[in-house]
């Protein structure tokens, strides 16, 4: 533990940005307000001798669309010689641009290639940012959470026009969504009545 | 002089090609025969299982994680077992530790298993892949006794195991480990100083140190290229630090080191499940919380309690406490990581899935630049590529 405070005051005497920091036991977590100052906090983990966070392990996103500053991008750091992570977490909305890390670790471009690809957010000086993991010509960001589960396209074999055709999805039976969350354990079960007895109290 | 003006060829390779490992697209430029640029398209075999956990309880979302890394399924139930657990902040009982590193070490020989003689045949070497299919079906038997499926077995849930080894297993599986090594001398006769093996993969996709930690390679990748780094040994979990075993590293970090390291790790983890054989003792095979792990059958029949427990688990699941984690652990094909966050509810919000895979075919480009066109088998071979986790 002692490891993570240590790795705290070097951040923040030497990167010069104001940053808030939170823990959980297996990694440091840096919240970045501004998102511009991303790159710089990422540039000064890896060139910091003392550091040394040399190895990117992920780039992922979380989507919160009820929130103003839609998503959550997150970066996974690893200092492979102080045995430490750190995740570094940034929100942006839908219309924001990121600073493309590429130019800092050359494993960034493929994990901005799966962010861009299932979310939608863009990288700007991203070398060859194209779609990854979906189909040539798909629409659509799948990771988002008012894309449908089931989708918009279906592919199948047409054996009279002898080749693989996109269609609409049709559901034999709509999609369905089952919320079994108990009535006595997750919502507060109010009887009618159960209101006046509150308010008096 | 006259002027001569060569024009590089670009040739498709895959999706479906034997040496492809699966559905790997590869665009390669090629001059002549030297590789000039190998653009892998990858994504053919994409399901969205990250969307598709998102919509289901943490219980029912385990079988997807057998279903992503098919040759090693254990390992992978093992961190989002782990995840969960960090979540719920549980510990689950010394025994199903123990059991759970076994089968995770087990599944590790499986790989290895798979991947040297699917190496070896893309090099042009057959034998290799019948021996060791009929040692992995032996090993598959284990898989089966304790959880009824060879391959997708569901196995390592939150809060523990499915259920106890079967009685009598835990001597079959010290008696076919006091034996396998003998297997591994075997396949090592065969493979490790064989003459074309040797030249198809020594200096063949050489990765520095710094290279396999900027492109982000873990697992028998990085510490091929020399960099001592196991997560079972540095970050450990569960029952690793109960036990002895070492880390082996290359020192040239080409193809035939990745191929040392595999069979080296393979004996290592025979080395692991003796002393976890040794150390085990009879117990809970799952912590004692009927919110989290379903009650004995034989409490259903009598309890109304146990009952009603069973009906929620299965249809609503339990609720995990909000927050997020990331836990990563040592697949056979690297760091296998999931990034776990909850909103309270008894499904995942998000479930980022870390593969090593994705990481590794990154690196092809760089690693088949200036070798042949025949030596990109080798590479994707060495790489250890499965498309099931790359393409999630």
């Amino acid at each position: 533990m002692n490891k993570i405070i240590d790795i705290k005051k070097i951040i923040s005497k030497e990167s010069n940005i104001n940053l808030n920091f939170y823990e959980n036991d297996k990694y440091l977590g840096i919240l970045v307000k501004n998102k511009s100052d991303v790159f710089s906090i990422i540039k000064f983990l890896k060139d910091s001798e003392k550091l040394l966070f040399d190895q990117l392990i992920d780039i992922t996103a979380i989507d919160y669309p009820s929130r103003e500053l839609r998503f959550d991008i997150i970066y996974l750091l690893l200092s492979l010689k102080l045995n430490q992570r750190i995740l570094i977490k940034t929100s942006i909305n839908e219309i924001d641009n990121l600073e493309s890390i590429s130019s800092i670790h050359k494993s960034s471009n493929w994990y901005e290639r799966e962010c861009y690809d299932l979310f939608g957010i863009k990288f700007i000086n991203h070398p060859d940012l194209r779609r990854i993991m979906t189909d040539y010509n798909f629409e659509g960001h799948p990771l988002r959470k008012d894309f449908p589960l089931t989708g918009h396209n279906e592919v199948r074999y047409d054996n009279s026009e002898k080749k693989v055709i996109y269609e609409k999805v049709k559901l034999s039976q709509e999609y369905r969504n089952f919320d079994y969350s108990s009535p006595w354990e997750g919502l507060e079960n109010q009887l009618i009545g159960d209101e006046k007895a509150k308010k008096e109290s | 002089m006259k002027e001569i003006e060569i024009n590089s060829t670009t040739l498709n390779f895959g999706p479906q090609h034997p040496a492809a490992h699966g559905v790997l697209r590869l665009v390669v430029e090629l001059d002549g025969e030297v590789v000039e640029r190998a653009e892998p398209h990858i994504g053919l075999l994409h399901r969205g299982t990250e969307k598709l956990i998102e919509y289901k309880t943490y219980l029912q979302a385990i079988p997807y994680f057998d279903r992503l890394d098919y040759v090693s399924p254990m390992c992978q139930e093992h961190a989002f077992a782990l995840a969960t657990e960090k979540l719920l902040n549980i510990e689950v009982p010394l025994r199903a530790q123990y059991i759970r590193v076994i089968f995770a070490e087990i599944t590790r020989i499986l790989n290895h298993l798979l991947n040297i003689p699917a190496y070896a045949a893309d090099i042009g070497a057959v034998t290799p892949f019948l021996w060791c299919f009929e040692e992995r079906e032996k090993l598959l038997e284990f898989h089966e006794g304790v959880s009824g499926a060879r391959f997708h077995a569901a196995y390592f849930r939150p809060g523990g195991v499915h259920q106890d080894m079967p009685k009598g297993m835990e001597e079959k599986l010290y008696k076919h480990f006091d034996s396998l090594p003998k297997f591994f001398d075997d396949l090592e006769e065969l493979l490790t100083n064989n003459r074309i093996l040797r030249q198809r993969s020594v200096d063949i996709g050489v990765l520095t140190k710094q290279e396999a930690i900027d492109w982000g390679c873990t697992g028998p990748i990085l510490r091929s290229a020399g960099v001592a780094w196991d997560l079972r040994r540095s970050q450990p979990y569960d029952v690793y630090n109960k036990v002895d075993f070492e880390v082996p590293i290359g020192k040239k970090g080409d193809c035939f080191d990745r191929y040392l390291i595999r069979i080296e790790e393979m004996r290592q983890s025979i080395e692991i499940i003796k002393q976890c054989l040794n150390q085990i003792r009879p117990g809970e095979i799952a912590i004692d919380d009927n919110k989290i792990t379903p009650p004995k059958r034989n409490d259903m029949k009598k309890s109304m309690e146990a009952l009603i427990h069973h009906f929620k688990l299965f249809t609503e699941g339990y609720r995990v406490p909000e927050g997020e984690t990331y836990f990563a652990v040592e697949a056979p094909k690297g760091e296998f990581g999931i990034f776990l966050v909850s909103d309270g509810s008894s499904k995942p919000y998000r479930c980022k899935i870390r593969a090593p895979g994705f990481a590794h075919l990154q690196t092809l480009d760089h690693l088949s630049k200036g070798h042949m066109m025949a030596d990109i088998a080798a590479i994707l071979g060495s790489l250890d590529i499965v498309f099931g986790e790359v393409d999630r």
